[in-house]
């Protein structure tokens, strides 16, 4: 027969009781945090939701704490005529997708170039790229304003048309041309993103790619490009975003031609009459939520191919 | 046809160049160029006449009267600094510890990370920040205290706790002042769980694997293995911490108000200038002070 110290002691062989409970443990703390954060993340958005329906009546009422006794989509309507939301929204989406596209070509090939096409100065060229990052925009603003103001390229411009400089301030010139020229919003970290992630592929392969006749640039986009999907797609989000969210490139350049995010500040304005506060928060609350409908949206179906392509993308310092 | 063949070496080199055409173009024009220009305008006062400006030079008359005559500025830059002084170690310290519990499995985890990238999408811009507070507050007042009131109780309570426990104040004030801006530190340390979850990723498994049998645990594997492993990351972080918090400020708006309220371009360039010293003295700061204890596996 054994006694109880034996029992328990097998007891413990067999269950292991204080390594169970220090996982268990950490398990429910670790689920509590989680949740507790995506909470707080998420507490904001769905109080715009909630609000966004909600009438002006339900505003003073205590009794509606989440659902809106008077569902009205009055708020809405007005946060749509305020901002002209449609045509706002094809202004933004035009400069967005359209500075996107252009970045990551001339990001793209510049890292290239540092990565793979070393030539003399190419590491003073990357220490300016660095450099660029670390100059806050503010300092070259007005110069930069009055660059697109009087804008004649190294004085090529006088030279053919006659005219001293071109305008091109409330025109989508000045993002195409800086995105063109890699110096648009933040370009410095997407050419260091995409230079070490070209870095870390295979040199075997561009041997290859050469030993069967490809030239420079057919190496690089038949086989570095496809080879950097992850970077690509990181990038790709990370600038369609800026650029969306951005209200500080966007109010120096266009002051006529409205985006969303200048949209809102109009609004501001326009909803300056109403007489209640709470109510004017109400309906900025909304227009807030049209700006960012869209990203979300987006978000919703990128999301996957996105948190997969930022681990892969390795962004080692 | 008296082309000389170049070696394979000139032909890349060539590439690169021609790769590099844009980016260069860019550089001088939309940078290097304003960058000369406005310093030049931050020693003069700019005045607008038909079809271009004047410039004319006076010296340091704007420096002086930025830290002499001029009431907000002084307040405007120690504010931002102090700002970002508080909130980077804080940002750095949570994002670590998010992507740490991001990269461990669990139920729900894609989940979970999306969620957490959210804020990546959508709090980057300024005005969104800005207006969900004061949103919060006005239904806050108006429904008679709500989830806000509860929020406020909590961090009381912990620091009611906190200080009988006998941490020093300032350490409470500090903890404490974190909790109440947790929502304001989650939206700006997207980008840098994204940048710790990567690097998480490249550790090898086997120097677990090895720690594993040498038989530590979990608490010094991380304190041995992963932490001094993500050191380049931490300083990495920092680095982008600092230049995104001065990203969004109030000292910006006073450099825009300043060049397009009342059209002192000198001033505005002038403040612009002072304030780049002192990001850069603070990154080159931190730098080197983190730099000491970065480890490098290889």
């Amino acid at each position: 027969m054994k006694g109880p110290a034996a029992y328990a002691e097998q007891f413990v062989i067999q269950y292991n009781p204080a390594e169970k409970t220090k996982k268990w443990g950490w398990i429910i703390l670790r689920t509590l945090l989680v949740t507790g954060f995506c909470f707080i993340i998420l507490f904001p958005l769905f109080l715009r939701l909630s609000v966004a329906f909600r009438s002006k009546v339900d505003i003073y009422d205590p009794t509606v704490l989440w659902i809106p006794k008077h569902f009205t989509l009055d708020n809405l309507k007005i946060a749509i005529e305020t901002t002209h939301y449609f045509s706002t929204l094809l202004n933004t989406l035009l400069i967005s997708s359209g500075t996107t596209l252009i970045q990551l070509a001339a990001c793209a090939l510049a890292a290239y170039a540092f990565a793979r096409l070393k030539f003399r100065g190419s590491g003073l060229l990357f220490g300016m790229v660095i450099f660029t990052i670390v100059v806050p925009p503010q300092t070259i603003m007005i110069p930069l304003y009055l660059t697109y103001r009087y804008f004649d390229f190294f004085g090529l411009v006088g030279l053919f048309s006659g005219k001293e400089s071109v305008n091109l301030i409330d025109t989508f010139w000045p993002f195409l041309i800086s995105s063109a020229t890699a110096m648009g919003l933040k370009n410095g970290l997407y050419i260091y993103i995409f230079r070490q992630f070209f870095r870390g592929i295979p040199k075997e392969i561009e041997e290859a790619a050469l030993v069967d006749g490809a030239g420079v640039f057919k190496t690089f986009y038949r086989i570095m490009v496809p080879n950097a999907i992850p970077a690509v797609v990181t990038v790709l989000l990370f600038s369609f975003v800026w650029q969306w969210n951005d209200s500080y490139y966007v109010s120096l350049f266009l002051s006529k031609v409205k985006v969303l995010s200048t949209g809102l500040m109009d609004m501001g304005v326009a909803i300056g009459a109403e007489p209640d506060p709470v109510y004017q928060s109400m309906l900025m609350n909304t227009g807030v939520l049209l700006t960012m409908a869209p990203l979300i949206i987006m978000y919703l179906f990128v999301q996957r191919y996105f948190v997969e392509s930022v681990e892969r993308t390795g962004l080692v310092g | 046809m008296l082309k000389k063949r170049l070696t394979l070496e000139q032909n890349r080199a060539m590439w690169g160049v021609i790769f590099c055409v844009p980016l260069m173009l860019g550089l001088v024009m939309l940078f290097i160029l304003p960058l000369i220009q406005s310093f030049r305008f931050s020693l003069s006062s700019i005045e607008l006449v038909e079809g271009g400006f004047s410039v004319m030079y006076e010296g340091f008359e704007n420096f002086n009267s930025l830290f002499t005559s001029n009431a907000d500025y002084p307040r405007a830059l120690t504010e931002s600094v102090v700002n970002m002084v508080v909130n980077v170690p804080i940002i750095i310290i949570f994002s670590l510890f998010a992507a740490v519990l991001l990269n461990q499995k669990f139920r729900g985890r894609t989940i979970a990370r999306a969620i957490f990238f959210l804020p990546v999408i959508l709090a980057s811009s300024a005005i969104a920040n800005l207006d969900i507070s004061s949103f919060v507050g006005g239904a806050v007042a108006s429904s008679g205290g709500g989830d806000g009131g509860g929020n406020l109780m909590q961090s009381f309570e912990l620091k009611k706790m906190l200080l009988e426990s006998g941490i020093s104040p300032l350490l409470v004030d500090y903890v404490t002042g974190a909790v109440d801006r947790i929502y304001e530190i989650i939206s700006s340390s997207g980008v840098q769980i994204l940048i710790f979850l990567a690097g998480l990723q490249s550790i090898s498994p086997s120097l677990y694997e090895a720690s594993r049998i040498e038989g530590a645990t979990g608490y010094e594997i991380f304190w041995k293995v992963t932490f001094p492993m993500l050191t380049p990351l931490v300083l990495t972080n920092m680095v982008y911490s600092i230049i995104d918090s001065f990203s969004h400020n109030n000292i910006n708006q006073l450099i825009s108000e300043t060049a397009f309220r009342t059209f002192d371009f000198g001033l505005s360039a002038a403040m612009s200038w002072i304030y780049f010293a002192v990001v850069g003295i603070i990154l080159l700061l931190s730098t080197w002070l983190m730099s000491r204890k970065v480890f490098y596996y290889d």
